[in-house]
């Protein structure tokens, strides 16, 4: 560098190497008998960015979180996490990451307080108690605290699923369909939460949803998903006018109706 | 292994039996039930027979050890099953716990339930029957010892079976014991079993001990030899159940049983 020359302001940041993502797939494969659920996908989620994967039931989308999550062993492929080998070191790798699905609701014969406590032990949570506060404030649960979560409504059960989602301040975020049960309102402040959890940087999303809607909104990038195959991707504003749809619940329609690739030996 | 994780599946269970009478009545009923049932048949043998034998520690002792094994088993699988009936698995596995940390959780959590149930029954059957546990002092437990390992194998191994098999084979894991009592020679010495039965008895740790506690009741010394015998294969049969647990649990991953729990099959 020429002496007297300053380098440009973030010149520094753009030279070096970018952060690894917090996740990254590689042709990630899962195949039950000739039924291949996932086949051959490949994607990452960087810090700062919440990526939407959609498609219609049945293309693949909870069978790939549940690989991400180490509850379902791929075929073949790698899940890397903050660049730990989910195979290799399963624990290591979700020490940093969380999810939250409508189909995994926490243990009902447990009150809200005792569901964050025992779950803030398994992560290893520091100051658990004032964590635990601030999480009750944060999904509104202060007056459920003593309170079983089999009695609370659906609603309530997902802002508590959301709250230990985030317990560990996860760097990665798993949400498979976050805000199904919940009403417009409570469903537009998870939103601006989540969004203003990522837009520091610290986090990056994974999420699954239905609502068009919501995923344009949020979304920075999505992944199609269609009888187990990324078949399109890009920014949620953007692809439906780049394949002819008018709005991206045309695209999914679009997407949903194609035929099934010819099935393949296993 | 963190200890901040396996007191997390404690601390789950704990909660459960805090929060509910139901859970803790099992602990006291069938160990009172079972002395006032047997106290009272020994107590009525002792006044009919002519043998110098007394029936009291014989089987009322015999009984409340069986007991205690029991109460180690069912420590390990109620608590795995509170996790199978509220579908917790994808909850709990999907987070960094280990499974050998899961099952370090679950083995202190029958540690805790079948202490209280073995305070429970030395206090009760010293008090309505006069049958002192604490008589043999400190050498009851290597007995208690071998039991408590072979109970908590029994348990951890049912537990894979569930985890294999699915929730429905909850009703082949109750009747273990009950099975597994005829060859043990709980309430007879194994001299009288037939030749195959005998062969099978061999291979069971409870065998030493029922064994080894009648010799202690008849005033002969405590056949060490056996009794370490059937300590180490209670030591072999848990490390066994553990590798067991762990392969189903595997299973379970490979074929996605795990996340059916309580999520859909594929998709």
């Amino acid at each position: 560098m020429l002496d007297g020359l300053a380098a440009p302001l973030g010149y520094e940041r753009r030279m070096s190497s970018p952060p690894p993502p917090v996740l990254s797939v590689e042709l990630l494969t899962k195949s039950f008998g000739t039924l291949w659920a996932v086949d051959a996908i490949s994607f990452h989620v960087s810090a700062g960015e919440i990526v939407g994967l959609l498609g219609p039931n049945g293309a693949g989308k909870t069978t790939t979180i549940n690989m991400i999550l180490g509850v379902l062993a791929p075929t073949s492929g790698d899940i890397h996490i903050q660049g730990i080998d989910i195979a290799k070191d399963r624990s290591g790798a979700l020490e940093g990451a969380n999810f939250a699905a409508v189909y995994a609701p926490l243990p009902g014969n447990l009150t809200v307080e005792q569901n964050l406590r025992v779950f803030g032990k398994i992560y290893e949570v520091g100051d658990l108690a004032r964590r635990i506060d601030e999480l009750l404030e944060t999904y509104d649960l202060a007056r459920y605290r003593k309170t079983k979560a089999g009695v609370l409504s659906s609603g309530e059960q997902t802002r508590l699923g959301l709250a230990k989602a985030m317990l560990n301040r996860p760097r990665l975020l798993l949400l498979d369909e976050p805000t199904a049960s919940i009403d417009p309102s409570a469903a537009r402040d998870i939103r601006a939460g989540i969004a203003s959890l990522v837009e520091g940087g610290h986090c990056g999303v994974l999420w699954t949803s239905h609502n068009m809607y919501e995923v344009e909104a949020v979304c920075d990038r999505v992944l199609f998903l269609s009888h187990g195959r990324i078949v399109l991707e890009g920014d949620p504003k953007k692809l439906p006018g780049l394949h002819g749809a008018e709005t991206l619940d045309d695209l999914f329609v679009n997407v949903a109706n194609e035929r099934p690739p010819k099935e393949r030996a296993p | 292994m963190s200890r901040s994780r396996v007191s997390a599946v404690v601390l789950r269970i704990l909660y459960l039996y805090r929060g509910s009478p139901q859970r803790v009545f099992p602990i006291f009923v069938w160990v009172v039930v079972d002395i006032l049932l047997w106290g009272f048949l020994t107590r009525y043998l002792n006044s009919v027979s002519r043998a110098e034998v007394n029936f009291v520690p014989a089987l009322l002792g015999a009984v409340l050890l069986w007991d205690f094994l029991t109460r180690a088993m069912q420590g390990v699988t109620m608590a795995f099953f509170e996790d199978v009936w509220s579908r917790n698995f994808l909850n709990f596995f999907a987070t960094p716990l280990r499974t050998s940390e899961y099952l370090a959780g679950l083995v202190l959590a029958a540690v805790g339930s079948s202490l209280v149930s073995l305070a429970v029954m030395v206090v009760f059957a010293r008090a309505a029957f006069g049958l002192s546990f604490l008589a043999y002092g400190t050498g009851l437990a290597p007995f208690l010892f071998v039991l408590f390992v072979t109970g908590i194998a029994f348990g951890v191994a049912a537990a894979g079976l569930v985890l294999r098999l699915g929730p429905s084979s909850e009703w082949l894991i109750w009747p273990i014991p009950m099975i597994v009592s005829p060859f043990a020679g709980v309430f007879y010495p194994v001299a009288v079993l037939p030749l195959w039965m005998r062969a099978i008895a061999a291979f069971l740790p409870p065998s030493y001990v029922f064994e080894g506690m009648r010799a202690v009741v008849r005033g002969s010394p405590t056949p060490w030899d056996r009794l370490a015998v059937g300590g180490g294969l209670a030591i072999a049969y848990l490390a066994l159940a553990c590798l067991f647990f762990m392969a189903m649990y595997r299973t379970a991953i490979r074929t996605g049983l795990i996340a059916r729990y309580s999520a859909e099959t594929v998709g």
